[in-house]
């Protein structure tokens, strides 16, 4: 017969002090575990969301970013007449790219951080559909105007609707804000690409990366054949999602590696503290145990019941760290991209699962600290525990 | 010392606890330190940077190349000792993850300017006569097992065809503790020959010698001025300052690890704390009874003391010992990601005083409880 569950509830309020350092033990592994993760996941939902599966991204052959990449205006010729990428009213949806880095102030320091300038075809709104212009307009082919990202405009000065900025050796003014639904765009400032090539002294008859809109996603397959078997090319085709979550697999490591390492640490130091407090709970009742085991409930029972009694403790430390890291999710914070060497703004990602896997790792680690008392309890003989004291 | 016998008698009457409460603190000893260490690491460019060295890039971006001409122009400043100019090559070595920096280097002012990385005279005038020559930092060639005379592919897009080959002449290592040994570096005269019209007589960036670290200021505003108004203008930083630019990037991450760390070692420490208060706040009528038979207040505080030290230096000492064994297996995971991770011995004796400190808060309040506590009122809650 199993031992009434709420003996533990009303023992482990009657030990409150201990309980209590037990707790906060798991809580903040708990918080730890789960808000490293929510990094980790919020940097590469960022990049992630930044491709579409119905785009594709041609490079030349062997680059590992837009950065290290370069297309002809020759090959762009070539490509736009490619079939798999669709067409609109006025030809094929194509944005042949510039990318290109400019130093510009932190709100926040005051000190320069590299943004992603990106010189764009002028019919980029639909090659891109998930981005919309949330204030003031899009840029106008031709003249020295230029769109900033929600994120772009929050984290650094002077990106704001009006105001004019110096990029390379030209002024430019701010004529709209966009919104690319928090991916990696939205950390970038777009410009006319002719006109961005020539205020940073680049050649016009070269762009970095082509972006295509496919007919369909089942397109690419198409469009990569006849591409990488043409002779007079030399490129790549990469799906856009691929791309961009391949770009956040070294920040993904880098978090994940420490973030693990501590978690890994922090582990070990609650499981000790559930240790401490599980066998200080069984020696402060070595009488109630015996007595219990004397009026006939078996070994396993008390097993049972001191197991519940840690699990109950790891669970309330869980939820507990859960909560106190759930007003993170959303926050959006910055770093660099690895791959672009520009900054990145990005949000704590925390999702339900997530909060599910800091729960089971609460009651891992209250199984760990609360079994070996729990079996020591039950293995003490019954006579000479209650002759005790 | 004649109490030590009673101190070690008490430390092992519970041997549970003793053990659990010398690995907590061990564990709050190898979190601390693997946080100092990693956030070392993140602001290691800063600390290493030369204080005569300047860097000057495009003043429009990082990644806008200069005239290779710019050279001569700074040289003739008064107050450069030498300039020596870099360009970044992006090139992958078999995958992507093996990632390492590859600086094309101009052989002629390289050793002049980067006096610290030091090279062999032998293998670097092999790599001086052969074009295609390499010279790889320590940590890059053991990370990938190369001896020098082995052919190094690296796929690039900046020389028409996919792959470069290089031969490895020679191998550089770092005379200042903590330099950057993860370098790769090219010969600039066949890189020149290789690349598109665009980046021919380019250089990236260039980096200056100066006479005395004083000259910093004004030599690289002279630089600025006498580029101001030109196609190419330029902006000039020290090294550190050049370094913490990139440090700040990463900024908020840092932080949070630090702040997330930081917390989590206190909450450590404070239950370790309360551990040890619970332990002598069961002993009270003992602590009566010494008191009772004539040891004074301050001998008892003693006791307690010197218990609650004890555990944490124990706890101080394993816990170092598992951070210093552990940190290189967890540097080696993070090569190519982070800069190598150092334990200092500036850490470790920072780490001990940490351990005694808290050992000695935490026996002191309960100590001083039991110094003061009346004799018979004591006696009598027992």
């Amino acid at each position: 017969m199993p031992i009434p569950l709420i003996y533990n509830v009303r023992s482990v309020k009657a030990r409150w002090t201990s309980t209590i350092v037990a707790l906060v033990g798991i809580a903040g592994t708990v918080g730890v575990f789960v808000a490293m993760l929510s990094l980790a996941r919020g940097f590469r939902a960022t990049l992630v969301t930044s491709g579409s599966a119905d785009n594709a991204l041609i490079t030349r052959a062997g680059a590992t970013s837009e950065m290290t990449s370069g297309v002809s205006i020759d090959a762009v010729k070539i490509i736009q007449d490619a079939p798999g990428i669709a067409r609109g009213s006025e030809g094929p949806l194509l944005t042949p790219e510039a990318v290109l880095m400019a130093p510009i102030p932190l709100r926040s320091t005051g000190t320069d951080a590299n943004v992603e300038l990106r010189g764009v075809a002028p019919n980029v709104l639909t090659i891109r559909k998930n981005i919309r212009i949330v204030e003031g307009r899009m840029f106008r082919h031709g003249l020295n105007e230029i769109v900033v990202g929600k994120n772009a405009k929050a984290t650094y000065s002077g990106l704001t609707v009006g105001n004019t900025i110096a990029l390379g050796s030209a002024r430019w003014q701010v004529v709209g804000v966009f919104d690319a639904g928090g991916s990696a765009f939205d950390s970038e400032v777009w410009g006319d690409a002719h006109l961005l090539n020539g205020a940073y002294n680049r050649p016009d008859t070269f762009s970095q990366s082509v972006t295509v809109h496919l007919t369909s996603p089942a397109a690419l397959q198409q469009l990569k054949d006849t591409l990488t078997t043409d002779p007079r090319l030399n490129v790549d085709v990469t799906r856009e999602i691929d791309y961009y979550s391949k770009q956040s697999t070294r920040m993904t490591q880098l978090i994940t590696i420490l973030g693990g390492f501590v978690a890994a640490i922090m582990a070990i130091g609650a499981v000790f503290g559930a240790l401490n407090t599980m066998y200080s709970a069984v020696a402060e009742r070595g009488r109630e145990i015996a007595t219990m085991r004397a009026v006939g409930f078996n070994p396993g029972s008390v097993v049972l019941s001191f197991l519940f009694e840690a699990l109950l403790i790891s669970f309330v430390g869980g939820v507990l760290g859960c909560l106190a890291v759930l007003p993170l999710n959303g926050l959006t914070t910055s770093t660099i991209n690895f791959q672009t060497f520009s900054n990145l703004a990005f949000a704590f990602k925390i999702t339900f699962d997530l909060l599910w896997m800091g729960v089971v790792f609460a009651l891992i680690m209250g199984v760990l600290g609360g079994m070996p008392p729990a079996i020591r309890a039950a293995s003490r003989p019954v006579a000479s525990a209650l002759r005790e004291l | 010392m004649k109490y030590s016998r009673l101190i070690l008698a008490n430390l092992f009457r519970k041997k549970v606890r003793l053990i659990l409460t010398v690995g907590s603190f061990a564990i709050a000893l190898v979190l601390f330190t693997f946080l100092a260490v990693v956030k070392s690491a993140f602001s290691r460019g800063e600390e290493i940077a030369g204080a005569d060295r300047l860097i000057v890039v495009s003043r429009i971006g990082l990644m806008q190349v200069l005239p290779v001409s710019h050279a001569d122009k700074i040289a003739a400043i008064p107050g450069v000792k030498a300039v020596t100019h870099n360009h970044w090559f992006g090139g992958v070595y078999q995958d992507e993850k093996n990632f390492f920096p590859q600086f094309v280097i101009d052989p002629e002012n390289q050793r002049k300017v980067m006096t610290e990385l030091v090279v062999p005279d032998d293998q670097w005038n092999n790599f001086l006569k052969d074009r295609q020559g390499a010279i790889a930092g320590k940590r890059t060639a053991e990370r990938f097992h190369w001896k020098i005379g082995d052919r190094i592919p690296i796929k690039t897009t900046l020389y028409g065809g996919n792959s470069g080959e290089f031969n490895l002449d020679g191998i550089y290592h770092s005379e200042k503790p903590g330099g950057d040994e993860s370098q790769f570096w090219l010969q600039w005269k066949y890189f020149d020959e290789n690349v598109p019209a665009v980046l021919k007589s380019t250089a990236g960036w260039y980096v200056v010698k100066l006479n005395s670290p004083d000259d910093a200021v004004r030599v690289a505003k002279a630089i600025d001025e006498k580029f101001g108004n030109s196609s190419f203008e330029t902006k000039t930083e020290t090294e550190s300052a050049f370094a913490a630019y990139f440090a700040k990037q990463f900024g908020n991450i840092e932080l949070l690890i630090i702040t997330i760390g930081s917390v989590v070692f206190f909450t450590l420490l404070l239950v370790t704390g309360n551990t040890m208060a619970i332990s002598v706040r069961e002993r009270t009528s003992e602590l009566a009874v010494l008191k009772a038979i004539g040891f004074s207040g301050r001998a008892v505080l003693f006791f307690v003391l010197a218990e609650s030290i004890v555990i944490a230096m124990a706890g101080g000492f394993l816990g170092l010992t598992l951070a210093y064994l552990a940190i290189p297996v967890i540097g080696l995971a993070l090569t190519g990601l982070l800069p190598p991770l150092i334990l200092s011995k500036s850490l470790l004796t920072l780490g001990i005083g940490f351990a005694l400190l808290v050992g000695a808060a935490s026996g002191l309040l309960p100590g001083i409880g039991a110094m003061r506590m009346r004799v018979v009122n004591a006696l009598r809650r027992a």
